[in-house]
């Protein structure tokens, strides 16, 4: 969808203004229209356009190329484009050198309109991806940022930091909800990596076919729907790092594949005969108890002591509750600005709701809990009533009765059946209110062989 | 009782007609009525030698039957916007009436030897598309769906005369439009 990029129509013919308008939005597009050179700088204004189309010539003492100046002093980052139906050298020379990233003569074929606002639209959305990774990378990915004062998880930060440089496959394992992927991207950061890639897969995620091709990419014809080459998760963490989430999950065949890479640093694409040798560090997380699986004969032995190199266990968040009022004070801070709310202080009765609460999806339901609360809440300290939503929890778990004659897995099938029938379908917020994340709710739906 | 309408304006190819009305019934599930259209020269522009299909889209909301959920009018003549060197179809992205233009449809325009199938698969896909417009659809991204842009025949003839799955779960999701 391109409805977050906003584009605004300048003519001052109004047909031409709103056919091209009305076209645009069944691309999608969010489009205003102004219908002189003065409305249009006011608008502006009041808004970030990604896109400008401006008529060239306008009556009112304010042209195409006036108004185009105005604009680019209010929103310098503004791509323009002039349009006009008396082309002649002179004006588009005239435009170009003011800054306008393209000239076209009205009436213009669909193709060169759409291919010209698609190239432009394309290198806003990757502008804005660079602005966004740089920022969460400075911001939340140093292990400086994972927050606690537990002894065991100044330990693994300990630990985090000194094989950051090493190459050695580490193992993270912990509950969902942990935070395997913050200490994951934490090693990343803190590591002569940095800079490189880091490339997250969720293993149960995708189907065992899928999954490969995600992986190791394929060739151009290797399966129906190939219709050109495509790179793996592999090929682009070359020099970097991948994290592969729920490595548990991953078919036996798979298991044979990564072995391979792991052992060699090298693979084939799938349908390919070529061999791609890669540089890049594997860092492994799974909730399931990976050992048991070997045992079971789930999981290889050989693969799981390849990944076994360099072992994280990260304690539930009940096992460290020295960590709530921490964790829960920077999400705050966090979420005030996000969501604009003034709340500053959490008053003593909140903080022993949050204290007692057994927090089965751990930090991430303590996060969903406090934007939650931060969402109702109308003063400046969130209070007990904030967080009545977890005492019903509460109270609810202890007035249940359990149903007799069902196993534990067949009352998990049905909760997250019913959960995903209350969402609508939508398994975001489906994981969301189980306190699970995404990955494991779809190795979930995959196990229990859930029907969406 | 509602109905989807299909104006036929003058002159249109009436096996096109016939396999438009059949196509839509079944995709949207309203019975589908005809509506004989006068001929488009209101809308002809001299300097241009093409027909607005601004004016043509104001003239069929004033033409929409009371009990048409959607009006879809089909015309032989070649539809232009004043910003653009053509169009294949236009229609009020939300609203009640859309029309589809067959003249670049054929082979013939492209100096081929004719080819009805091929014509005929064109048409239904134009079809579809302006009105899944009307749904309020916009463009996909996926180039095999009926809502994805087309600017060129080549784009068209790519497309399948059916939505995505994306698209036809948000129709779904409009039930009171569809006729279920």
């Amino acid at each position: 969808m391109n409805t977050h990029w906003k584009i605004l129509v300048v003519d001052d013919e109004e047909v031409m203004c709103e056919s091209l308008a009305a076209w645009l939005r069944e691309d999608g597009y969010s489009v205003d229209t102004a219908s002189s050179g003065r409305e249009a700088v006011e608008k502006a204004g009041q808004r970030d356009y990604a896109i400008y189309f401006v008529d060239l010539k306008m009556p009112g003492g304010m042209d195409g190329i006036e108004t185009m100046m105005q604009i680019r002093r209010l929103r310098p980052e503004a791509s323009i484009i002039i349009i006009t139906a008396y082309a002649t050298v002179d004006t588009a020379i005239a435009a170009m050198k003011e800054g306008a990233q393209e000239y076209i003569v009205k009436p213009c074929n669909p193709e060169e309109i759409s291919l010209l606002v698609s190239r432009i639209i394309k290198v806003k959305n990757l502008q804005r991806e660079n602005t966004i990774l740089r920022k969460k990378l400075s911001r939340q990915y140093s292990a400086h940022d994972v927050i606690s004062k537990n002894p065991r998880m100044r330990q693994i930060l300990d630990l985090a930091s000194e094989v950051a440089s090493l190459r050695s496959t580490v193992l993270i394992q912990g509950e969902s909800g942990t935070g395997k992927e913050l200490i994951a991207r934490a090693v990343h950061a803190s590591g002569d990596r940095a800079q490189k890639p880091f490339v997250a897969v969720s293993c149960a995620a995708l189907a065992e076919t899928l999954l490969e091709s995600e992986l190791f990419g394929h060739e151009k014809g290797s399966f129906t729907g190939a219709t050109e080459r495509k790179r793996g998760k592999f090929e682009m963490a070359d020099g970097g790092t991948i994290f592969l989430d729920e490595i548990g999950d991953i078919s036996p065949k798979l298991q044979v594949d990564l072995l391979r890479v792991l052992q060699e640093r090298c693979f084939y694409r799938v349908g390919g005969s070529e061999e791609v040798r890669v540089d890049v560090r594997v860092i492994a997380a799974t909730h399931v108890n990976l050992q048991v699986a070997v045992a079971e004969g789930k999981f290889r032995d050989d693969l799981f002591y390849r990944l076994n190199v360099i072992e994280i266990r990260i304690p539930p968040l009940r096992e460290r509750r020295e960590d709530i009022p921490l964790l829960a004070r920077h999400f705050m801070e966090r979420l005030s600005h996000e969501l604009g709310k003034d709340a500053r202080e959490i008053s003593e009765g909140a903080l022993k709701i949050l204290m007692d609460y057994n927090w089965p999806g751990n930090v991430r339901e303590l996060e969903n809990a406090m934007e939650r609360a931060m969402v109702t809440c109308r003063g400046q300290e969130l209070t007990e009533g904030d967080f009545s939503f977890l005492a019903q929890n509460g109270l609810a778990s202890k007035a249940w009765v359990a149903p007799s004659g069902m196993t534990l897995q067949e009352m998990e099938k049905q909760l997250i059946v019913a959960t995903i029938e209350r969402t609508g379908g939508n398994i975001k917020e489906s994981a969301a209110i189980l306190g699970i994340d995404r990955s494991t709710m779809y190795e979930k739906i995959k196990r229990y062989e859930i029907s969406r | 009782m509602k109905y989807f309408y299909v104006g036929a304006m003058a002159e249109v190819d009436r096996e096109a007609e016939v396999a438009i009305c059949e196509r839509l019934a079944e995709e949207f599930h309203w019975p589908v009525r005809k509506l004989e259209l006068p001929a488009a020269d209101f809308a002809y522009d001299a300097a241009r030698r093409q027909y607005g299909s601004i004016p043509v889209l104001a003239a069929l909301v004033e033409r929409c039957p009371e009990d048409a959920v959607k009006l879809l009018a089909v015309t032989e003549r070649d539809l232009f916007i004043p910003v653009l060197t053509f169009v294949y179809g236009h229609a009020q992205l939300g609203g009640r009436v859309a029309v589809i233009s067959l003249a670049r449809l054929r082979q013939e325009f492209y100096g081929l030897p004719p080819n009805q199938p091929v014509f005929l698969e064109r048409a239904l896909k134009e079809a579809l598309h302006e009105a899944g417009h009307t749904f309020g659809l916009v463009h996909c991204a996926d180039k095999e769906c009926a809502m994805s842009l087309a600017t060129n025949i080549r784009q068209i003839d790519l497309k399948r005369a059916a939505f995505c799955a994306s698209c036809a779960a948000h129709l779904r999701r409009r039930p009171r439009e569809l006729g279920t």
